[in-house]
């Protein structure tokens, strides 16, 4: 039994170093069984360089025709489970053909990779970045082994933010202005503003504030949309009278929230809103929608 | 909303309460933050619930408070752990619902404002702000008393602290101020809760929690910083805009209260024209009279306790300000009732008189301004108002004690003419009472002819009114309270005081027949005391032509009694003249005298029936002539002939017997020689005995039934004799006496007379007088006699 255990075994053991890794900072990230594990995190123009190696089992040589590492960008559809469409994919052979018979060791440098994307795990979209490092063989198969790494891409502060103010309203029934501090937030910032009431003579219950992401995936006819709330939070209780003003603050940093995606590689877009909503004693809905732009800012010396 | 329903659930919230209560300890215990969070927003939320009455909902906040004061704890301690309280200050922020959020946003903030990190003020405007979100009447209520609550002790060193930093001050004031407002507007919006139906326990359930608001205010008073400038410039109006707007009565009546009592004296004093301009823009229906009276007491109590307060008074005009401030009021509640002006007034009035007791102007002003505002609205016969008008009249009166005083105000009567019968009399009889209690002396003709105007409603009755429901004995009291009361009117000039009594006599005669017979004795014995006064000094002092004379007096008082006499009390004019007869026998003025006996005989023959009456009178008429000295002989002898006529037709026999022995008097009188006519007593005294004879015949006639009756006439008269004996007469023999005491003896061997005791000591007096030293003996010796043993 050994013997045959032992014979379907892969005949090596791959793994894979970054050179900080030690000392780069791993994000958690949610795997498809539900298992949450921590990976390193890079940036666009990084480089990422690393060590490679190739143990093989006791007593055990590796034949191979070759052995590369390539960094891939995938897109993966969950309507098209198991195929990737690869956006980005550079590959670095690290041996010509021959024979492992201990452990090798190869160092590897992608330098000032070009990753535009960020990693993205939706509903129906997953955006990941993996290293695959591939033992080529001929009969018995290759041997591959992956790393995923996660990208995350910060942006400056955009120059132009414009507050969203807007006044919306029932017909004598209810009329309310609202006014958000911005139109864009980075993960991290605080939603500011607030609720003023011109007219009301409908009884509200309470009024939220929802935070809601759009996912919308393939293309034309195909596209097919998701959406999600991501955060429900109340803003005020009871009922107001006319000339009330509520604030308005929400702290996005509780919140799972990704930047915006516009568009990305075609395949798909996350857009986010705020979805302000008005409860009133029947439980009916008087809700107004409004995008909002999330970026990613360059965290202070984390 | 059934009770049993509201218990179960609080039950059930107490229940939910506690056990994350127990979780958040204990997550407290091992430090662990983010557990602790979790478990006091599942514990604060159960203040979410919109089930429970105020009341019940106050027992769960309490509840829920207690287990914040842990969670406060606990927030310090993670502070000196080294997490940030900024970091904290956001982290709480993160509560999905609002309510708990914002409380353990309240309550993190407390512990910021103590670690004095931040500006302080700042954090207060950020809660006091975030704090809006909880539209809710009652959750919003309670959570700003919670805000109020935890930053209250902090407060005053904030301010103290802040000395000279004015903005910073400032801003812990408006604080206070801006959490006063929202929660005065939270509380006045609970009342459009729910059904109509239950509007009335809900304003009951609202009133209950008033002092959840009140508290800002008591906050505010207890502000270091708070100086009258302050509390003039800022604190006061911002309050007043607030209570003005809220256009709610509970709320206005509450608040304006609670300003009154809760900040210091000096400061009403400065602003009073501030407040007091507050108060004709509340709404009709506030209880302004409570308010302002509430203010007014205050500041009398003030003007009590310190008597540097009270120029300060003066300074500000104070009586002014309410007067014209009472007036406003006035003017703008259409329809506030009589009764509740009125009250105003009253309070005014009692304000008045404690600070400025010496401005008599201003209480005769605020009288004035009430008989104004009186005019409006007519005669009152609101049961309320007219007791509110007592009180108001009768404000003055306690506390001048001096009727006097009271008759220089002269809106006094003129607001007592609003006032309907009864209670005109009430009040006269107050005004009256307080005389006789203060034993004031009215001393000029003016003041008492005032004075009787106040009291007409004593003096007589008004026209149109029927008062046959008047209480006989009550009627009495009244009027004997009036009677007591001419004779504190008093005067020593007896030229002023004839003038007092000519113009009680004016009064006093429209009183009516039912009042006469109680009042006019006492107008006339108070004129016979300045008669006897009058007689006591010079014959005349003022000449012919003053009023003062005693001739000008008795004809006046003539005139008086005879008023008596047409109301069917002929016993009391009787009595009454024979009283004036005696003073005009004083004064030596024959002529007057005899017509006053003159008139005291017609009476008696015309008005006096009943037999009984006729004896006492007869007595009297009697009793008074055997002491008139003035008359001539010609005269007495007229008088006295009619006297002894009288006596001789009364109806019984024994009767006429007794009077005809009394009449034996008439001839004699002791000091006076040439009225000692010893023949005609024996006349006189036989006859009475002719009659006991003719008694005694009766007697034996119809045996038994008074057989005792003539026994006694005898003794009787036996007496009458002794007396003359004794006087010298000398008319009165041994002998008649002698037979006079057989008769006796033989009448009472034959029948048991009953007057044993009588007979036995006229015997011992006999005795007595005969062991006597000296004249009496002798005249006893004529009449040595056997007696029967």
């Amino acid at each position: 039994m050994n013997f045959l255990l032992g014979a379907f075994k892969p005949a090596c053991n791959i793994s894979i170093t970054f050179t900080d890794g030690k000392n780069r900072k791993q994000v958690p990230i949610k795997k498809d069984n539900g298992q949450i594990v921590m990976n390193p995190l890079f940036q666009s123009q990084e480089t990422i360089a690393g060590k490679i190696h190739i143990d093989p089992y006791q007593g055990k040589k590796v034949e191979h025709n070759g052995v590369k590492v390539e960094l891939l960008g995938q897109i993966e559809m969950y309507f098209d489970r198991g195929n990737f469409y690869d956006f980005t994919s550079l590959v670095r052979e690290l041996d010509v053909p021959g024979e492992i018979y201990e452990r090798k060791t190869y160092p590897f440098e992608f330098s000032s990779v070009e990753m535009p994307y960020e990693t993205y795990n939706g509903v129906n979209v997953r955006l990941k970045y993996v290293l695959k490092v591939t033992v080529t063989r001929g009969y018995a198969g290759s041997i591959v082994e992956y790393q995923d790494f996660v990208v995350r891409n910060y942006v400056p502060p955009p120059p132009i933010n414009n507050s969203i103010k807007m006044e919306v309203g029932i017909e004598d029934c209810l009329h309310i202005e609202f006014e958000y501090n911005k139109s864009k937030y980075h993960l991290k910032d605080v939603i500011l503003g607030k609720i003023y009431f011109l007219l009301v003579r409908i009884k509200i219950k309470n009024m939220d504030l929802e935070i809601r992401r759009r996912e919308s995936t393939g293309a034309g006819a195909n596209t097919h949309v998701e959406t999600e709330t991501l955060a429900k939070f109340e803003l005020m209780d009871g009922a107001p009278v006319r000339g009330e003003s509520i604030p308005v603050r929400v702290f996005l940093s509780p919140y799972d929230l990704t930047p915006t995606h516009t568009n990305i590689n075609n395949k798909f877009s996350v857009k986010y809103y705020l979805n302000l909503v008005l409860v009133d004693e029947e439980d009916r809905r008087y809700f107004k929608q409004q995008e909002i732009t999330l970026y990613r800012l360059k965290e202070e010396a984390s | 909303m059934i009770a049993d329903d509201d218990e179960k659930w609080l039950a059930a919230a107490m229940t939910a309460v506690k056990q994350n209560a127990f979780y958040m300890q204990r997550a407290i215990d091992s430090n662990n933050l983010k557990d602790a969070l979790k478990f006091s927003a599942q514990m604060l939320s159960e203040l979410r619930t919109s089930k429970l009455s105020p009341h019940k909902y106050y027992e769960l906040y309490m509840r829920v408070f207690n287990e914040l004061g842990t969670l406060e704890i606990f927030f310090k301690e993670e502070t000196g752990r080294g997490c940030s309280i900024a970091e904290l200050y956001e982290l709480v922020q993160h509560a999905g619902n609002i309510l708990p959020r914002l409380y353990l946003l309240c309550t993190i903030g407390s512990v910021y404002i103590k670690s004095k990190d931040v500006t302080t003020t700042d954090i207060l405007k950020d809660l006091v702000e975030m704090c809006r979100a909880v539209q809710h009447p009652l959750r919003g209520l309670f959570l700003r008393s919670y805000l109020a609550q935890v930053t209250r002790d902090k407060l005053p060193s904030i301010v103290s602290e802040l000395e000279g930093d004015g903005d910073a001050q400032m801003n812990a004031l408006e604080f206070v101020l801006q959490n006063f407002t929202e929660m005065n507007k939270l509380w006045v919006r609970m009342q459009h809760q729910g059904s109509s139906r239950e509007k009335e326990k809900r304003e009951k359930e609202r009133n209950e929690l008033r002092d959840l608001v009140g508290k800002n205010l008591h906050v505010l008073s207890q502000l270091e910083g708070v100086d009258l400038g302050i509390y003039r410039d800022t604190v006061l109006p911002r309050i007043l805009e607030q209570v003005v707007n809220c256009k709610d009565e509970l709320a206005q009546c509450y608040l304006m209260d609670c300003i009154i009592q809760v900040f210091p004296d000096d400061f009403h004093l400065q602003t009073l024209d501030v407040l007091l301009g507050a108060c004709p823009q509340l709404q009709p229906s506030v209880d302004i009279k409570t308010v302002l009276s509430g203010l007014m007491e205050r500041l009398s109590n003030y003007a009590a306790s310190s008597v540097e307060a009270l120029p300060n008074f003066l300074q500000v005009e104070a009586f002014s300000k309410f007067n014209y401030a009472i007036g406003k009021v006035v003017e703008a509640q259409v329809d506030l009732p009589a009764a509740g002006s009125v009250t105003l007034y009253l309070f005014l009035l009692k304000f008045t008189l404690h600070v400025y007791s010496d401005r008599l102007d201003y209480v005769d002003q605020v009288l004035g301004s009430c008989v104004t505002q009186l005019s409006a609205t007519g005669k009152l016969c609101d049961d309320k108002a007219a007791k509110q008008i007592v009180a108001f009249l009768s404000a003055p009166l306690e506390k001048y004690n001096n009727v006097v005083t009271i008759l220089k105000l002269t809106n006094f009567p003129r607001v007592m003419e609003y006032l309907d019968h009864e209670t005109n009399k009430a009040m006269a009889i107050i005004i009256v009472q307080s005389v006789l209690k203060n034993n004031t002396h009215i001393s000029t003709a003016d003041e008492v002819d005032a004075f009787f105007e106040l009291a007409k409603g004593l003096i007589k009755d008004f026209d149109g009114a029927i008062d046959n429901e008047i209480d006989e004995e009550d009627f009495q009291e009244e009027q004997n309270f009036v009677a007591r009361l001419v004779h504190n009117l008093y005067n020593d000039d007896p030229e002023e005081m004839s003038k007092i009594i000519f113009t009680v006599r004016k009064h006093i005669l429209t009183g009516g027949p039912k009042r006469l017979p109680l009042t006019i004795p006492a107008l006339v014995f108070s004129a016979l005391k300045l008669i006897r006064r009058l007689r006591g000094g010079d014959e005349n002092p003022f000449g012919d032509d003053s009023s003062a004379t005693p001739k000008r007096i008795l004809q006046l008082l003539s005139e008086t009694v005879e008023a008596l006499s047409d109301v069917s009390a002929p016993d009391l004019a009787l009595r009454l003249y024979l009283q004036c007869a005696q003073a005009a026998n004083d004064c030596e003025l024959e002529t007057v005298t005899y017509e006053f006996f003159t008139k005291a005989y017609l009476l008696y023959e015309e008005e006096i029936s009943d037999s009984k009456a006729q004896i006492t009178a007869l007595r009297l008429i009697i009793g008074t002539l055997q002491r008139m000295r003035v008359f001539n002989v010609e005269n007495r002898d007229i008088l006295t002939h009619k006297a002894t006529g009288y006596s001789a037709r009364l109806l019984r026999k024994p009767d006429q017997c007794r009077a005809v022995y009394e009449c034996a008097h008439l001839f004699w009188a002791d000091e006076c020689e040439n009225l000692k006519d010893g023949e005609r007593v024996v006349l006189c005294l036989k006859r009475a005995q002719r009659i006991a004879d003719a008694v005694q015949k009766m007697t034996n006639a119809s045996r038994g039934t008074s057989s005792t009756g003539s026994v006694a006439l005898y003794v009787e008269l036996l007496n009458k004799y002794l007396y003359f004996l004794e006087k010298g007469n000398t008319k009165v023999t041994g002998d008649t006496i002698k037979s006079l005491a057989e008769l006796i003896r033989s009448e009472t061997k034959k029948v048991e007379s009953g007057a044993e005791s009588f007979i036995n000591s006229t015997l011992r007096y006999i005795e007595f007088q005969r062991q006597q030293d000296g004249g009496m003996s002798e005249k006893y010796e004529k009449i040595k006699m056997e007696w029967f043993e």
